[in-house]
Formats: C-alpha cells, sequence, structure tokens
C-alpha cells in the first residue's frame, strides 16, 4: 500500500517532465513556422528554389547552394568518419586488450563531448593553412568536410560500438564452435547482426553534422555559391543563420527562421530513420 | 527410432563385419545391431579443472569418450557439464577469464597444448547449442559460409553438400524451396536442425551437444533426438542433457556430474544401461531415480 501511495506521489512529476521534454519540441516546430510564416505563405517559399542565389538586400533568398553545400558537407564527412568510426568500434570490441578497450573507450567518450570549437580552432589554425598553402584559400569544402568527420567520429565509433556489443554472445560463440576466423566472425556475423545498429549510427553522425553551425562556420570559408570543387569556400544553411541573425530584418529574417526550419526537418528525418533502423535490429535479439 | 543396447558383447557390429559375411544376418539382427560402441577411445579426458577467475567449477575429471558413440552427460544444472564439453573445442578460449588444466587427448594429439590449431580443431569436433544459433542470414548462407571458410568455392560442390547435410538432418524437403530466406523465419525445431546440419556440413569427426533439446518443444524435441540417435556410429557424439529419460534413449555410455563442496564432479561414468539399472554409487542412483537432483 505504501509502495502504491510512492507510485502516485512520483507519477504527476514524471509525467510532467516527460510532457515539457515533448512540449520543446514541439513549440520549437510551431515557433520556427510562426516567424517563417512570411516567406512560407504567399508561395514565398518557391522563391528559395527558384531564386538565383541568396542576395538578401536585393530580395533574392535563394537558399539552394547553401542546402546543397551543407549536404554535400555531411555526405563528406560521414564518407570518412563511417569508416573510420566503425574500425575504432571493431578494434574496441574485438582486438583491444581490455585495459586499453577501457581508456579507448573513455578517450572517444571525451572526445565525443569536446566543444566543437575547439575542433574548429585547430582546423582554422593548423588545417586551413595547410590546404592553403596547397590550394589558396585555404577555408573550403574540404577543411570543412574533415573537420566535421573529426568531430563525429567519436560518435559514429562509440554507437557502432554499443551495436557491436549487442550482437548476441550465442552467435558469436556458434561461429567460433564452426572454426570460423575472427575476421570472419566479425564480417559477416557480428556486422551484419548488428547492421541496423550501424546504420542507425551513421545516420546520428549525419544529423550531428549537418546541425553543427560553429566548425564549419570557421572553415568553411562562407561564399554563398554552389561547391564547385574541393578547395572551394562555401556556406552552410547553419553558417549562414548564424552570421546574418544579428541584422536581418523582415523577409530577410523570415527566410532565415524557414532555413532553420528546414534543417530541423532535416535531422528530424534522420533521427527518425535512426529509430526506425534500430528498431528492426531488434528482430535479431 | 530404435532403441540403443549398448553391450558390446553381444551383437554383431556393421561397421566391423567384413563384407563377405554380412549376407548371414537377418534383417532383424542387422537392424538391431548397435553399428557403435567399440571400446575404442576417441578423445581421453585426464585430471580436467575448469575455474572461471578464482571460481572452480569443475575438479579433476578423467573419462574416454569412445569413437561412434554416443555419451550422454547427466546432472544437476551448475556442476560443470558445459564447461566440461567447451573445454573439448576449447571454445573455453572465448571467455577471457576460463583456466583449463588437465589433458585432453584427440586421436591421440593433445588439444590443451598452447601451439593446437584451434580453428581446425573446431572443424573436426562440432557444437550444437542449447539454443538454437543460425546466423541472421539466409538458410543457403548459414551453411556456405562455413564451407566457404573453409577452402570450399565450387558452386556444384556447396550446393551439394548443402542438400546433403539438409537431407542428413530431415530438413531439406521443408525447405528447399526457400532456401534463400532468412534461416530466423524457421520455427525453433527447424532452426536446431539447421544448426545441425551446418555443423555436419563441415564432416566433423565428433559432434557436441548442449542440451540441445531443451529449449524446443516436444515434438521438435521428438525429432531432433531422432536425428541425434541417428547420428551414432557415424560420429562421436556427447550430449549434456537434463532430460534423463533421453539420455537413456539415446545414449550408450552416460557420465553423472554432481557438486561436491561447490565444485563439479565426475561421479559415475560407464555404459548407459549400467549406469541407470545398476549404479555403483549412491548419488547416481538417487538421481536416476529421481530421489535427488
Amino acid at each position: 500500500m505504501f509502495r502504491g501511495n510512492i507510485d502516485r506521489l512520483v507519477e504527476p512529476p514524471l509525467r510532467l517532465a516527460g510532457f515539457v521534454c515533448a512540449a520543446i519540441l514541439l513549440l520549437i516546430l510551431l515557433f520556427l513556422i510562426k516567424e517563417a510564416a512570411p516567406v512560407l505563405t504567399g508561395g514565398g517559399w518557391r522563391l528559395f528554389f527558384a531564386d538565383s542565389g541568396w542576395y538578401p538586400m536585393e530580395g533574392l533568398f535563394g537558399i539552394l547552394p547553401m542546402l546543397v553545400a551543407s549536404l554535400v558537407v555531411m555526405l563528406g564527412a560521414i564518407m570518412i568518419a563511417a569508416p573510420i568510426g566503425l574500425g575504432c568500434a571493431i578494434f574496441l570490441q574485438y582486438y583491444a586488450p581490455p585495459v586499453l578497450a577501457k581508456a579507448f573507450r573513455l578517450l572517444l567518450s571525451l572526445l565525443a563531448g569536446m566543444p566543437s570549437v575547439v575542433l574548429g580552432l585547430w582546423g582554422l589554425t593548423v588545417l586551413v593553412p595547410i590546404i592553403g598553402s596547397w590550394q589558396p584559400p585555404g577555408t573550403s569544402l574540404l577543411a570543412a568536410t574533415i573537420v566535421l568527420a573529426l568531430m563525429v567520429i567519436p560518435t559514429m565509433a562509440l554507437a557502432s560500438a554499443s551495436a557491436l556489443s549487442s550482437v548476441p554472445g550465442s552467435l558469436m560463440n556458434g561461429a567460433a564452435a564452426l572454426g570460423l576466423t575472427l575476421r570472419a566472425r566479425i564480417c559477416y556475423i557480428a556486422i551484419t547482426s548488428a547492421g541496423a545498429g550501424i546504420r542507425s549510427a551513421a545516420l546520428l553522425s549525419m544529423a550531428r553534422a549537418i546541425g553543427e553551425t560553429m566548425v564549419v562556420l570557421m572553415v568553411a570559408g562562407n561564399v554563398v555559391q554552389y561547391p564547385s570543387g574541393l578547395f572551394e569556400p562555401v556556406r552552410v544553411l547553419t553558417a549562414n543563420i548564424a552570421l546574418e541573425m544579428a541584422y536581418a530584418t523582415d523577409l530577410h529574417r523570415a527566410s532565415l527562421f524557414a532555413s532553420g526550419l528546414l534543417l530541423t526537418l532535416i535531422v528530424l528525418a534522420l533521427a527518425w530513420l535512426a529509430a526506425r533502423s534500430n528498431e528492426s535490429s531488434k528482430q535479431y535479439g | 527410432m530404435n532403441q540403443m543396447t549398448p553391450n558390446p558383447g553381444k551383437k554383431v557390429y556393421l561397421n566391423q563385419g567384413s563384407e563377405t559375411n554380412h549376407t548371414s544376418y537377418t534383417l532383424s539382427e542387422i537392424t538391431e545391431a548397435q553399428p557403435c560402441c567399440l571400446p575404442e577411445p576417441h578423445i581421453q579426458v585426464r585430471d580436467l579443472s575448469v575455474s572461471y577467475g578464482e571460481h572452480q567449477v569443475l575438479e579433476t575429471v578423467s573419462l574416454d569418450i569412445y569413437k561412434g558413440c554416443i555419451t550422454a552427460l547427466i546432472g544437476p544444472s551448475g556442476c560443470g557439464k558445459t564447461s566440461f564439453l567447451s573445454s573439448l573445442n576449447r571454445l573455453t578460449d572465448m571467455m577471457p577469464t576460463a583456466q583449463v588444466q588437465g589433458s585432453i587427448r584427440f586421436d591421440g594429439e593433445e588439444i590443451l597444448a598452447v601451439k593446437t590449431d584451434t580453428l581446425n580443431l573446431r572443424r573436426r569436433i562440432g557444437m550444437i547449442f542449447q539454443k538454437p544459433n543460425p546466423f541472421p542470414l539466409s538458410i543457403r548462407r548459414n551453411l556456405y559460409l562455413p564451407l566457404k571458410e573453409n577452402g570450399i568455392r565450387n558452386r556444384k560442390q556447396l550446393a551439394q553438400k548443402t542438400e546433403k547435410v539438409l537431407r542428413e538432418v530431415g530438413l531439406w524437403d521443408e525447405v528447399k524451396d526457400r532456401l534463400d530466406s532468412p534461416a530466423l523465419a524457421l520455427s525453433g525445431g527447424q532452426q536446431q536442425r539447421l544448426c545441425i546440419a551446418r555443423a555436419l556440413v563441415l564432416e566433423p569427426e565428433v559432434l557436441l551437444m548442449d542440451e540441445p533439446c531443451s529449449a524446443l518443444d516436444a515434438i521438435a524435441s521428438a525429432k531432433v533426438e531422432e536425428l541425434i540417435s541417428s547420428l551414432a556410429g557415424r560420429y562421436t557424439v556427447v550430449i549434456v542433457t537434463h532430460n534423463l529419460a533421453q539420455a537413456k534413449r539415446v545414449a550408450n555410455y552416460a557420465g553423472f556430474f554432481w557438486m561436491v563442496e561447490k565444485v563439479g564432479k565426475l561421479i559415475e561414468f560407464g555404459q548407459c544401461d549400467s549406469l541407470f539399472e545398476t549404479p555403483e554409487s549412491e548419488l547416481t542412483a538417487a538421481f536416476v531415480s529421481g530421489v535427488c537432483g
């Protein structure tokens, strides 16, 4: 009876916490939609994709070059980060001696939590000059991709490692009992049965990459143009919002909110795909 | 399912009899005869002890596992039967804290030696687990994977071997039209038979079975049991089981494990009949009659 009372006492605050959490997302979306309304209504949104470029002073709000830049940087970053992150996860899970594995895992967690501005600082002072001495100006698509990749490797590695660690021991033992080498056990059994989890790790890393602002702002060069080469400076959507929010008014301001809304929807879609992928992995449990 | 009467002296052995005189047996004699139980040791275990870290689970077990026979290991949970089984194919290596001491000779070679090629050993000594563990691949790939890893790449050979083992475990007619569908879509009993097929496809000499029927329903269990009986003579089988009736039905030899001062020990080992009918130890007598355990 006492226990029942405690449950009744604890439930409302917990329910409230859950509600607040869900409400935040909903309110943010509503807020974005409201602020972006001037461009979204009246067919203004079409300008996003129709206008020849981003010239807010002249009333041209074509975000397509920046959207493409965002997507290219994200895809480039995940193409670098996914194999390295998965490699780290496999090493951590199957090859590293226990003491090293523990230290390595700690290191990855620290890296995952590192403020992105620090990475940006490194990129700006070390990476950009190196690229610049080879292909000026240095601030470029390539610099943004590399720094973003470094930023999401820990996320990719930790999430993949957790997917690999949930591969049932009975499968791995079964494979070992058939005389399969460790390489075969990893390639055919572990990665196959953790496949959904690994995909979800990649999707989460992509969500993190496309939402990142500071790092890209610091090293990408911020010239609004379609990415035409690895060494060309580009501006991504997130950076654009950060750069112009301070002085934007009217339609300009609304179109920045609209870009924010678009980014949010992309991240939500990636997160949803990741969750779905994880869900489907449970059938192997 | 033909019942085992493991009494080497009485019957004629098919695998021993020469081709010339086999016509002198009537059919009933042949079906009654046991194609096994030549007392020829295949695996000799001496003073085997297993511990996990500080915790010892098995102490000084010595027994012989005879070629072509089914040896059942019985006893309550937690008395080291599975650890014993895992030592035979060095699967204990997969557990970082496991320590195995003593001697296990397989065809005269020391299994526990550091230089033993465990991959090769495990190809010669197959293992079936308590819970069916087909890989999350298609039925076909479950069988192709071990073959391919063993260097067999020829498509025709792969297909032939696959059909042969699937027929052997009685699964061919049930799955021949859906070899490319996921193995996990099979029923529990089918999954377990697939796992047995997967072990057999490598043509092992010995099969270790860790309670292969305990996760199955009665009908599936009966099928698997029938399959195990049919393996006698061609393979050396070691089966851990909690089902005494099953042990009695399938096994030629039986070993009884029991916890003595929290450590698993082999109390008695001998022909299945004598262990069940005329046990030497009082503990065995109590266990097989259901008084304890």
